[in-house]
């Protein structure tokens, strides 16, 4: 039970039940979706910017705990953040998700999902709000999968 | 190719002894039930109180021949509930595979010498054992394919290709495999013919009130599931046939998940095709069949070309080989072939009848007790369903319950089954999927409704 209590640890489990920032932002600035279709998780991501900087942000959507976990710490830590930030945290993020390495100190409560790499088929419910959020930044048009 | 033993040898003949009372789930909160009731025309053979069935055959002595079965997974014993995806093997069929590369290995058909006659032999009498199987009437019948997947890919192109046009129909049903629905696309998609669906009933069984609005003057062929890989639902395909004759529509059907499970019979099916798979009735992967009526298989064009189907070839055409060989370009899968047929020794010795029953009647207790698990759907309720049983559990996604399960050592299926037109009928993404063999025991049934509750517990239900 070990490995799936570090995969499945308290804070995806309260995320996954109560997940944060979880509604959709009728005036947002950019809206992107995204969508595994072979496991069915599927996100609808809505940022608001003012500049640079992601002034809101939210999601709804369906999927496994992972995913929507993910999702809901992410929209917790990229509040305020540049799209740079946001960039890079994401590369760390992904980093820490497929190795199982990175800087703690930088990426926080992210650490929660540090033993996804342990889990390889799980690697992309963590990384699709991720990449939706990406999208969104980039202002792609396009349904992001991360499958 | 002799079992080393017998299987199940002193097993009871004497059917179910119904004995034991267990019921290890216990419901807090029987309100919350969902859609899990079973309908009053089910006929359970048994209500739950009364017990588990008992297996009409030495249960730990058959499990014994799998040797898969006796190992553990994160330190518990594995419980294997992922047989419609692909069954275990036993080591009846592991060694028969082993003796055909150790004692016989050559190429078949065509070498002059004692190891290629055994070659020869070995495949060619496996094929005469595929078609007693299925009560084929002719050996010619019986193509071996790589699967299911190829066999009606087969008939797509061989058949399809060069009789069809627009104008024409397909038909198949809402309840495919997507093996049974991507052929179809793509010969409709290249010949102009139209894609139909036959749908489904509110309890997921196919609806056939208005047969005759689908099966029509314009209909070519009919390819339907013989039993769902989803639900376990049995379809009345004998009913489809004789709709589909009045037409002069041909038949197909997939028996990926029937023929491993019950008794199928060609004849008695009247079916055109039939299309099943090795690996889910104990044989080795690679290894498929087609069972095709000998006069279509006579007028049909070639699916591969290539070397053992031709006949004589010249610079700009060739002529084919007799049936079935016409349909077997290239090297074929011998020894797993020789595997199908160690399979079906093991398969007729238990018995398929028995088989049937007892996979029938695990299943049925399975929903028993599955059901009484709070918040859990299960997902139809066909009076025919067997060996598959699909669930959900409110607020937790199949994918996190197969990997809380996995913990237990319990292997079932997450996903949408290859059958996304179906999940779509359901309203969901994905589902969890146990499904049985007869191998499988109550007791790990139990044990599958413990890690359900387990999991619920963990994921804060």
């Amino acid at each position: 039970m070990d490995d799936l209590r570090e995969l499945y640890q308290q804070l995806i489990l309260d995320h996954n039940q109560n997940p944060r920032n979880f509604r959709e932002i009728k005036d947002a600035d950019r809206a992107a979706h995204g969508h595994n279709p072979l496991c069915g998780d599927d996100i609808d991501l809505y940022l608001t910017l003012e500049d640079d900087v992601i002034r809101d942000i939210g999601f709804l959507g369906s999927g496994c705990a992972i995913s929507k976990a993910s999702a809901s710490i992410m929209t917790t830590v990229l509040k305020g953040k540049t799209r740079t930030e946001a960039q890079e945290l994401l590369e760390q993020f992904h980093r820490m998700a497929t190795t199982g390495e990175g800087d703690p100190k930088k990426l926080g409560k992210l650490t929660a999902l540090a033993d996804v790499y342990k889990f390889p088929i799980r690697v992309k419910c963590a990384m699709l709000a991720w990449r939706t959020m990406e999208a969104g930044l980039e202002e792609q048009p396009e349904t992001i999968t991360t499958e | 190719m002799e079992p080393e033993h017998d299987v199940g040898s002193g097993a009871t003949q004497a059917g179910y002894v119904i004995a034991r009372r267990r019921c290890l789930i216990v419901s807090e909160s029987n309100s919350a039930r969902s859609t899990t009731a079973l309908p009053s025309e089910e006929g359970a053979p048994y209500a739950v109180e009364t017990g588990p069935p008992v297996p009409p055959w030495d249960l730990e002595q058959v499990r014994r021949d799998f040797p898969a079965l006796s190992q553990r997974m994160h330190g518990k014993p594995l419980v294997y509930l992922d047989n419609a995806a692909t069954s275990q093997k036993p080591r009846q069929v592991i060694a028969a595979v082993t003796r055909y590369y150790e004692e016989s290995n050559a190429n078949v058909h065509r070498a002059i010498y004692e190891l290629g006659e055994r070659a020869t032999n070995a495949y060619e009498s496996a094929r005469r054992k595929v078609a007693e199987f299925i009560n084929a009437e002719d050996w010619r019948s019986i193509i071996f394919t790589r699967g299911t997947t190829e066999a009606i890919n087969l008939v797509a192109y061989a058949w399809g290709r060069h009789n069809l046009g627009p104008g024409d129909e397909i038909l198949i049903t809402k309840m495919e495999h997507h093996s049974n629905i991507i052929p179809w696309q793509l010969l409709a998609r290249d010949t102009g013919a139209a894609l139909r669906y036959l749908p489904l009933t509110d309890d997921y069984t196919l609806d056939l009130k208005d047969m005759s609005k689908y099966i029509t003057g314009s209909t070519r062929i009919v390819a339907l599931v013989h039993q769902s890989n989803v639900f376990g639902t049995v379809n009345p395909v004998r009913d489809i046939v004789q709709q589909a004759r009045a037409v002069g529509a041909l038949i197909l059907v997939d028996g990926a998940q029937s023929v491993p499970h019950f008794p199928v019979d060609v004849m008695q099916l009247g079916c055109d095709f039939l299309a099943f798979s090795g690996h889910k009735m104990l044989g080795p992967t690679g290894v498929g069949v087609l069972y095709a009526r000998t006069d279509l298989l006579e007028s049909m064009e070639p699916f591969h070309g290539g070397g053992e189907m031709i006949s004589t070839v010249d610079l700009q055409r060739a002529t084919w080989n007799q049936i079935p060989w016409k349909f077997e370009a290239g090297t074929p899968n011998i020894a797993q072939a020789v595997g199908l047929g160690a399979a079906i020794d093991y398969l007729n010795q238990l018995g398929m009848d028995r088989i049937a029953d007892y996979s029938k009647q695990l299943t049925q207790y399975s929903r028993e007790v599955l059901s009484q698990i709070p918040h859990i759907t299960i997902y139809g309720h066909a009076p025919t369903s067997s060996s598959s049983l699909p669930f959900n559990v409110e607020g937790i996604h199949p994918h996190d319950m197969a990997q809380l399960l996995d913990q237990e050592g319990i292997a079932v299926r997450a996903g949408h089954h290859c059958a996304q037109p179906l999940m779509r009928c359901l309203g969901v993404a994905a589902t969890t999927r146990a499904s049985f063999y007869f191998y499988n025991t109550s007791e790990e049934i139990d044990r599958l409704a413990e890690g359900i509750n387990q999991a619920v517990a963990f994921m804060g239900g």
